[in-house]
């Protein structure tokens, strides 16, 4: 039972809203993305751009009371989600598709010893017994290189590092071998190195079991080498969406541009960071313009009368810009001339 | 963890005496005596009494005396209960308000919690209004009222329960007793749960269990109710102390001839032995108590190590 056209997941227009003592917060605003089996996909964007939101509407996983997914189509194997019964949309979390969360220090239960958060959901959905749940327990944190695993099966939380926490997040998150992993910023609330080697595992995992991934992150550079296609979130809205390769090399967006002058190079010795200017607006209270004009340098008046059209540059790849098409060029022309710099460099190195 | 226990049982006896001394220190305070009753007493009868008892010696000597009736757990023996050991008539009186206290808090636990619970996962609707507008008039209405109230109601109009008088164990004369004392304490455990639950429920690994696609009774039950009884568990201490003073209300109202109405009666005869007696065994429960509340802590969260 393939999904159309060999896609796991398509979101058509999703719209979550919450309500709040401040106004309708439009946290996740007129979305569209799909994903295509054994992809990754990569959705970047500032804290509070609805990225989450995002992802938890896809297993209506929003609290309601105040949220509320208002309209659109969550289509996961060819079946509307927001269609489902709730008993049926039970049996596709944890199952079908599983989460990874931020926060590896309260994502898991301090309560519960870790082999019974392991089991749990093999007991749950493939209707193991307790010995075989726990052999899997077992099986599933070796796996994710937690060395020792028999022994630490039967530990708490608490004793074991973040890094190690977030590992044991993902064993449970592939416990049931999902179709789809949505892992929500895994490594925001890790140390530097421990980031990398939790990257690592999630790509061989990946590459092991065929899954199909969303990798969410505010650090374009942790999607650089993950993810086949990425869409950036602004206020939420999707800002721009292309190949991986094709928007590192040459953005349509403003927005997208200034993500990309903040990613850490690693190659540059300079400690200073470039920031965009100003904050994410208020997604209560929105103009009715580009959201993003009050921080936008290419900004112009009809950015803060009209808000900017969703332009097509190549099939593939989108733009949410009144001046997309430019951004566009200028990026190519930008990418030419660095191209031509190294060049000259190494003819220079030749001489 | 052993070590923990008796470096607490330890500093209990220290804590006790401080708590009897100030009595001893109060009643002393307090002019008249135990025998300043009714009728003038002639001096050499007063001067008798006074030696009969101890009350010529100075006071270091007297105060002595009590703390080491302390230490031996012996209180000596009572002035106004003629002829009867403070240690037998709390044998005696100790099983009445046990069982008062210990069924009203059983009530109020039980009650309390589910209410609370119930609150919890329907916040904002009606239930949740009703049930803790309840509570708050649980809360702010004193027992010597609602004892009186419910007497009123169901033994004198409509003659279903007995108004007064211990009967017993079990017995239908301790539901309206045991009612009235656990009305405070189902009302604030009403409360203390529901936001223990409504805290845990927005925890990041609720979230992570609702993701597992548990079911909503697993989320619950499974994994949010261990954290939102947290708050419940440590209440429980204090809890037992105020018990203490509701049931010398409740013992009151309901003639039950439990520890409340004799430690009345002994503080309005100066009974000084029966005070210091009674008030230095229920520092000694509150105390063990609290230690057993700790301990129990430590094993409800496995992060809490002693
Ligand atoms: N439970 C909630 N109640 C009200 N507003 C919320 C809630 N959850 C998220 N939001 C709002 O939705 C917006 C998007 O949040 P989120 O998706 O978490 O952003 P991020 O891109 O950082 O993951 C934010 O403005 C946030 O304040
Ligand atoms: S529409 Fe205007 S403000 Fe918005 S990103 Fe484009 S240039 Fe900037
Ligand atoms: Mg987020």
């Amino acid at each position: 039972m393939n999904g159309r056209n060999g896609n796991i997941l398509e979101v058509r227009d999703l719209r979550t809203y919450f309500q709040t003592e401040d106004g309708t917060v439009k946290a996740v605003d007129g979305v569209d993305f799909e994903l295509k089996r054994g992809e990754t996909l990569g959705i970047v964007g500032e804290s509070g751009s609805g990225k989450s939101v995002t992802n938890l509407s896809i297993i209506r996983l929003i609290p309601d009371p105040p949220g509320k997914i208002v309209s659109g189509e969550i289509i996961f194997d060819g079946q509307d989600i927001l269609l489902l019964k709730t008993e049926e949309v039970r049996k596709i979390r944890g199952k079908r598709i599983a989460m990874i969360f931020q926060d590896p220090m309260t994502s898991l239960n301090p309560f519960m010893r870790i082999s019974r958060q392991l089991m749990e959901l093999t007991e749950l959905h493939l209707g193991y017994t307790r010995d075989q749940a726990y052999e899997h327990a077992i099986k599933m944190l070796e796996t994710v290189g937690i060395p020792d695993a028999r022994s630490r099966v039967d530990s708490y939380p608490h004793e074991f590092s973040g890094g190690m926490r977030q590992r044991v997040m993902i064993a449970m998150a592939l416990s049931c071998e999902p179709e789809l992993l949505i892992a929500d910023e895994p490594t925001t609330a890790l140390d530097v190195t421990i980031q990398a080697q939790i990257l690592e595992l999630i790509k061989s995992l990946k590459q092991e079991t065929g899954t199909s991934v969303i990798l969410i992150t505010h650090d374009l550079g942790v999607v650089a080498g993950m993810t086949d296609h990425i869409i950036v979130m602004y206020a939420g809205k999707v800002f721009e969406q292309a190949r991986t390769r094709e928007l590192f090399a040459t953005p349509g967006n403003p927005y997208t541009k200034g993500l990309l002058r903040s990613v850490p190079d690693p190659t540059s010795e300079q400690g200073a960071l470039y920031q965009i200017p100003g904050l994410p607006p208020d997604v209560a209270h929105l103009p009715p313009g580009c959201p993003f004009a009050e921080r936008c340098e290419r900004a112009e008046d009809i950015c803060r009368r009209e808000f900017p059209p969703f332009v097509a540059l190549t099939p593939d790849h989108h733009s949410l810009c009144h001046f997309a098409e430019e951004v566009y060029s200028t990026s190519k022309r930008e990418r030419e001339a660095r191209a031509g710099a190294r060049s000259q460099e190494q003819v220079l190195d030749l001489e | 963890m052993f070590g923990f226990i008796l470096r607490r049982l330890i500093v209990t006896i220290p804590m006790v005496i401080i708590v009897v001394s100030l009595t001893w220190g109060l009643i002393r305070l307090a002019p008249g005596n135990f025998y300043t009753g009714e009728k003038k007493i002639p001096p050499a009868i007063e001067k008798n009494l006074r030696e009969k008892y101890g009350l010529d010696k100075p006071w270091y000597v007297q105060y002595g005396k009590m703390v080491w009736n302390i230490v031996r757990l012996d209180f000596g023996t009572s002035l106004k209960y003629e002829g009867q050991s403070v240690n037998s008539i709390l044998a005696r009186t100790l099983p009445v308000s046990a069982t008062l206290g210990f069924l009203a808090y059983l009530l109020a636990l039980f009650v309390g919690v589910t209410a609370g619970t119930i609150a919890a996962l329907k916040q904002n609707s009606r239930l949740d209004y009703s049930s803790m507008a309840l509570a708050m008039l649980g809360i702010s209405l004193p027992n010597f009222v609602l004892g009186p109230i419910l007497v009123l109601i169901f033994s004198l109009t409509l003659y279903w329960l007995p108004p007064t008088r211990w009967g017993g164990f079990p017995s239908l004369n301790l539901i309206l007793p045991v009612i009235t004392l656990s009305a405070v304490y189902m009302a604030y455990i009403a409360r203390l749960t529901r936001s223990g639950m409504l805290e845990v429920l927005r925890a990041d690994y609720i979230r992570t269990a609702r993701a597992k696609g548990l079911s909503e009774k697993a989320v619950v039950l499974r994994h949010a109710l261990r954290g939102g009884l947290m708050p419940v568990v440590s209440y429980t201490g204090p809890a037992l102390a105020f018990l203490i003073a509701g049931t010398v209300v409740v013992e009151r109202i309901f003639v039950y001839p439990g520890l409340g109405t004799y430690f009345l009666n002994a503080c309005l005869n100066r009974d000084e032995p029966l005070i210091i007696g009674i008030v230095a065994f229920i520092s000694i429960s509150v105390l063990i108590f609290n230690l057993l509340v700790d301990i129990a802590y430590g094993f409800i969260d496995p992060r809490i190590r002693y």
